[in-house]
């Protein structure tokens, strides 16, 4: 009897989703962001896996866990993406960072940026 | 099921192409190259098709819908996938230069990458299109939004990766707000494809949910005011291919979407007060757009800007569709006016490109007489500033024509402010721009010569929408072959 659970994987799922979006709008560094987005992730395929033991019958709905499957794949690229940019921007903070603090040199960013493209 | 191998060549030609080229970073022009002509004649292929045999739908590896994915092309589809077409080929054609003529001392670098990334930026883009399944939108979703943040991190520099991370987070965090929706509405429903989510859709508490959900993280991938904050940065700080697709393509496809999800899947959850709200926050996109783009110092800035406003502009089919659902005038508006933008904004953004290549820089206020430099450039802005404002007989004219008229019949007339005050000042922030650019000075801007093909491809471009506007019977004519969209009747 699928139906008699209590909700609470489901509602575990939507509290996971909350948190996680919470840390994202609050949390600046993008590491933590990232777990975030990882966190919120989890929330949402838990609701998947949730829903997918409620369908009448004795076995579990097979197509909600291909989504997840599925919903992993991508998030576990997005947070090579993630990453990958991240460092990025930490290496261009670096090489920016020491004319950055002369005050001479101070404007020159935007304006380096600017020709940059 | 021999026939339906356009539908499956318009994904596969872009995507084999992006995987050789990136594989052989020399070859990535002769990749596009390829792309581009396998891609057309597959459009061409499928646009007869659909014209003579209405839709087209297509089961991958031969399992049918309710447990495999499927395929599917009608007119509105193969609409969006004309202009995808047009933008594509006059992007490729412009790029062909753009990186060889950099200043950039990594321009060859970036070359590299920009060819893969953009085929398959472009193959996303046609899956999105031909996708007939909310999940399978969901993963097209999130391919188009990483082809999109590593082309805008491809400028490299401090600014442009900045802009890349907060494009990212929000992309991410909105791609999981619609995944949320997905999983509501399999739950309810037990379905992901959208023909069949139609039969079955009723307006329930967890479908109301649902559809919040995804049209939150929908209307932040799209950049509809308020969630428009990520958006001029990341437009502007690109290299100029890559702001051309990024605002002419990228934010339509959650636009299609959310239209397909409302008025094709859900009509029975949509309400006059839903579409109120979402016209009124294109409303405030059109004026928030235009006034943010009249105070922007460069040009880069002021063209990202102005595609807020244009958006705004499209949300404005929801209120008119949901009053009269069958009204084919304002769906014909509506996507005429999608069309004429996506042409309008790649010219622009490729003539910014080309000025801010000449002259070094982008700022507004120093770009006096650069005319003599770049006659052309210059007047492909022009033009396309007539489309921008509406005046006839450009495409953005007769899109806000027809969005004027269905307004009108309507009685809606709070809408035909909004478009005409948007039009006023769409022609203001033109006119500053031009005013300098037309100034006659006796020093003008200092330009270096840039290659010809730049700057023709840019005039293309604007004259394209100038053309729609005499043409724009054919294409709207599309949108009643095989729609699944209420356009079966031929209602005003």
């Amino acid at each position: 009897m699928p139906h008699a659970d209590p909700p609470i994987y489901l509602l575990a799922g939507a509290a996971l989703f909350v948190i996680g979006f919470y840390s994202l709008l609050i949390q600046p560094h993008p590491l933590r962001r990232i777990m975030a987005l990882n966190i919120m992730g989890s929330g949402v395929f838990l609701v998947f896996i949730a829903l997918a033991n409620r369908t009448p019958g004795p076995v579990a709905d097979p197509v909600p866990h291909a989504m997840v499957l599925t919903g992993i794949v991508v998030s576990v690229c997005a947070t090579g993406l993630a990453l990958a940019l991240t460092n990025r921007f930490g290496e261009v903070l670096d090489e920016k960072a020491p004319p950055a603090e002369s005050p001479a040199s101070g404007k020159t960013p935007p304006e380096a940026a600017e020709n940059h493209r | 099921m021999t026939a339906s191998w356009p539908i499956v060549a318009l994904i596969l030609a872009p995507l084999l192409a992006a995987a050789a080229a990136f594989a052989l970073p020399r070859h990535g022009r002769q990749a596009a190259l390829l792309a581009n002509l396998v891609a057309a004649a597959a459009l061409a292929l499928l646009a007869r098709q659909i014209v003579t045999g209405g839709l087209q739908t297509h089961d991958i590896g031969g399992w049918a819908a309710p447990l495999g994915i499927g395929l599917r092309a009608d007119g509105f589809a193969l609409l969006m996938l004309v202009v995808t077409m047009i933008i594509a080929a006059a992007v490729s054609l412009y790029a062909l230069r753009y990186f060889l003529f950099s200043h950039d001392p990594e321009a060859a670098h970036r070359e590299r990458y920009f060819w893969p990334l953009f085929l398959f930026l472009w193959s996303a883009l046609h899956a999105l299109f031909l996708s007939a399944d909310i999940f399978n939108l969901y993963v097209t979703l999130e391919l188009l939004g990483f082809a999109a943040v590593a082309l805008v991190a491809l400028a490299g520099g401090r600014e442009a990766l900045a802009a890349a991370m907060r494009y990212l987070w929000v992309s991410l965090a909105a791609s999981l707000f619609y995944l949320m929706g997905v999983a509501l509405v399999y739950g309810q429903c037990a379905t992901v494809d959208l023909p069949l989510l139609a039969t079955r859709a009723s307006p329930v508490p967890t479908l109301w949910v649902a559809l919040a959900l995804m049209t939150v993280g929908l209307l932040a991938k799209a950049a509809l005011f308020p969630m428009h904050f990520w958006l001029p940065p990341a437009h502007a700080s690109a290299p100029a291919p890559v702001s051309a697709l990024l605002s002419a393509l990228v934010v339509k496809g959650p636009f299609y979407i959310l239209l397909r999800l409302w008025f094709e899947a859900f009509p029975v959850v949509m309400t006059p007060v839903i579409a109120q709200a979402l016209g009124a926050l294109g409303a405030a996109a059109i004026l928030w757009g235009s006034v943010s783009a009249l105070l922007q110092p460069r040009l880069k800035l002021l063209v990202a800007s102005s595609t807020v406003a244009q958006l705004g502009y499209l949300f404005l089919l929801f209120p008119m569709v949901t009053a009269r659902p069958d009204s084919f005038l304002a769906w014909s508006g509506g996507l005429l006016f999608l069309g004429a933008h996506a042409c309008a904004k790649t010219a622009m953004f490729l003539a910014a490109g080309n000025i801010l290549h000449a002259a070094g820089h982008d700022r507004i206020k120093d770009l006096d007489g650069v005319t003599h430099a770049l006659p052309i450039s210059a007047f492909a802005f022009g033009l396309v500033g007539l489309s921008l404002a509406g005046l006839p007989p450009s495409g953005g004219f007769a899109g806000k024509w027809l969005l004027l008229s269905t307004a009108l019949a309507q009685g809606q007339w709070w809408w035909v402010l909004v478009i005409l005050v948007g039009g006023l000042l769409a022609a203001a922030y033109v006119m500053r721009v031009l005013t300098h650019a037309f100034a006659r000075v006796p020093e003008p801007t200092p330009c270096e010569a840039i290659p010809p093909i730049m700057e023709w491809t840019a005039l293309a471009m604007a004259i394209l929408p100038g053309g729609l506007g005499l043409l724009a019977h054919a294409p709207t004519e599309w949108l009643r072959l095989g729609a699944p969209i209420l356009l079966k009747g031929s209602g005003l």
